[in-house]
């Protein structure tokens, strides 16, 4: 596994949990500052610091309970949708609008190149600075943003392009206008249309899976989700609200909700993990970008080989078998 | 308005309407018990049985009070008619889900107790004026009608029978959403009863989605919304997110009749508002219309 990032080995934030390695990171710069300013040498001191600090790392990772994930899920320097398209999608052509109402930024689509794949990626950015996210309206997105998002799926299908979607957003955005252009109707029809679309489609959440808003862009072949990651019915905070009748509660909730990659694995919710360097995403964009863009390289080959409609029959019975009842003897 | 419309708007969640808090059993039903009622549109006092004979509909005004899936399923069907489907499968506690001391699967007990259903939706194969239909119709009287597993396997064989048999079908609707208890299990309904949607409309098959009040999140979100034709009833809640969620993000009161059939039907999204009285007459006539040949 890479070290992580000398110059944001903390990815620049600490989270509440990480109190017992926070101050590593500091300590290790000031002794290169120090040592560049001195010019004596502190190597071995930096190597143990160094070490001391990845096995914290490593320790406290191992063991993230559901929200300390959410919290890693959340972390405002983990790499958004934009990130990993700069990183893994070359000649990127965005394309935009519904061809209906308007240009939904929330939902990013357009070609581009994975590896060797030809592809269409749609994929929810979250935003980054103050006005960055008030543009993409914080990853939530309208009915137009899955509308263009099935226009473009459908430009994919007419084309034999595999689909790539990347999923982060709290939820879909439960405005007025949202409400008025019918966002629950566009989020039925992209699940519909989804589910038989005759090309392969890659699902991955990246950051936050919420709810419905997340869903109606993510009917595929392969659903996966990152190592720190979460994929929920509801948003923690609001499970608590209504249960426990205080969002404080959400840790509880967090938990209870079984939302994170594991679990959702288990419960036969998603198909894969997709592995995170030590610390998370945000202490090592790049290896993040990179077991991501390996994922999706390997699972499209995969998916190349079925013919279209064993491609749709399988994405059927796999949908098909998600959910767990009891069944009684029939009387 | 009515008391148990402000309770479901409490208990609507940011991103999905997920299942509600059970407020006591007496709060809880449509209707209030006692000789005497009063209407919470006209506040007329009204004889109990007088609406209950009337279809849960205020003599007076008009206004639909909400009914029970058993009562539904007997006004929907010619007397006798319905072999009930896939009674079979049951509410299993996946997440082990508990809070404050209470857990998911003594809730389901107790739901199961009040109602006499085992879960949130009645699935069955019946006549409407002589029509034969598969039909669903969903419990609003069961943990708000809200969707888990059951509910999406019901929901899904149901699909699959009508593919099978080259059936109508007909799905009334009211839920609280997806069901927080089974985790992103019940979010995976939507899609999944979605799925079973295109195939039986890639055989043709006719859906006609009944809305009643309420519908919300991802119930509204997949299969209420898929409909070839949109029924809604007069004056009932139809959306994605709850009223007070959007309020508390807008930070404004929401315009009068937001959300509402009407307004619905007016933004393009439900084809034909239709009185509980003539929803059978309806049906039937607009499985005539769409009956080949």
């Amino acid at each position: 596994m890479a070290e992580p990032n000398t110059n944001e080995l903390d990815g620049g934030i600490a989270l509440p949990f990480e109190k017992s390695i926070a101050h590593f990171p500091k300590q290790i710069a000031d002794l290169e500052a120090e040592q560049i300013k001195t010019g004596r040498d502190f190597a071995a001191e930096i190597r143990q610091l160094r070490a001391q600090y990845v096995s914290m790392l490593r320790k406290t990772y191992q063991s993230l309970n559901p929200w300390e994930t959410v919290q890693v899920a959340r972390h405002p320097r983990r790499p958004l949708a934009k990130d990993y398209i700069d990183t893994i999608v070359k000649n990127f052509v965005e394309l935009h609008g519904d061809r209906c109402f308007g240009d939904d930024k929330a939902i990013i689509g357009g070609l581009g190149r994975i590896g060797t794949e030809k592809i269409m990626l749609l994929a929810q950015h979250k935003g980054r600075d103050t006005k960055e996210k008030i543009i993409q309206n914080f990853g939530m997105a309208q009915p137009e943003g899955y509308r263009k998002a099935l226009r473009l799926m459908k430009l994919a299908e007419k084309y034999q392009l595999p689909i790539v979607t990347l999923i982060d957003t709290p939820g879909a955005y439960p405005g007025l206008g949202s409400e008025e252009r019918g966002v629950a109707e566009a989020i039925a029809v992209n699940l519909r249309e989804m589910s038989r679309l005759r090309v392969p489609i890659v699902c991955i959440v990246i950051g936050e899976g919420g709810s419905g808003g997340a869903l109606g862009i993510a009917v595929g072949d392969k659903i996966a989700v990152m190592e720190y990651a979460y994929y929920s019915v509801i948003s923690p905070e609001g499970c608590a609200s209504i249960l426990w009748r205080t969002a404080e509660k959400a840790p509880e909730a967090a938990e209870a909700l079984q939302l994170t990659g594991a679990s959702l694995q288990e419960l036969g919710i998603i198909d894969d993990v997709i592995p995170e360097p030590l610390g998370a995403a945000h202490r090592n964009p790049a290896e993040a970008a990179h077991n991501l863009e390996q994922y999706i390289v390997k699972t499209l080959r995969t998916l190349k080989r079925f013919k279209a409609d064993n491609l749709v029959n399988q994405r059927y019975e796999s949908w098909r078998a998600k959910g767990k009842f009891l069944e009684r003897e029939p009387k | 308005m009515a008391k148990n419309t402000k309770d479901e708007q409490q208990a609507t969640s940011p991103y999905d309407a997920a299942a509600l808090p059970v407020p006591s059993p007496r709060k809880k039903r449509e209707v209030p018990d006692g000789l005497w009622m009063r209407c919470p549109n006209c506040e007329a006092m009204l004889y109990r049985k007088a609406v209950t004979e009337n279809l849960e509909v205020c003599p007076k005004c008009e206004h639909h009070f909400r009914m029970g899936g058993r009562a539904r399923v007997e006004h929907l069907c010619d007397p006798g008619s319905f072999e009930e489907l896939f009674a079979e499968i049951a509410p299993a506690d996946p997440l082990n889900f508990h809070w404050q001391g209470k857990s998911y699967a003594k809730r389901i007990a107790g739901e199961q107790k009040k109602t006499g259903y085992v879960e949130a939706i009645l699935t069955g194969a019946t006549y409407i004026k002589g029509r034969r239909v598969a039909l669903g119709v969903m419990a609003g009287d069961f943990l708000m009608g809200s969707m888990g597993s059951v509910l999406g396997e019901k929901l899904t064989r149901l699909i699959e029978y009508a593919t099978e048999h080259s059936l109508p079908l007909v799905v009334v609707c009211i839920s609280g959403g997806a069901r927080m208890h089974e985790g992103a299990l019940s979010l995976m309904q939507m899609a999944k009863t979605s799925a079973a949607l295109a195939r039986y409309d890639e055989a043709g098959g006719l859906y006609l989605a009944v809305l009643t009040d309420p519908t919300t999140g991802g119930t509204t979100a997949s299969f209420a919304m898929l409909g070839d034709i949109i029924i809604a009833e007069p004056n009932a809640l139809i959306g994605f997110a709850g009223p007070r969620v959007i309020a508390n993000t807008i930070k404004a009161e929401l315009p009068e009749g937001f959300q509402r059939a009407e307004f619905l039907q007016e933004k393009g999204f439900v084809d034909t508002i239709v009185h509980r009285k003539e929803l059978r007459s309806e049906i039937a006539r607009l499985i005539d219309y769409c009956k080949p040949g």
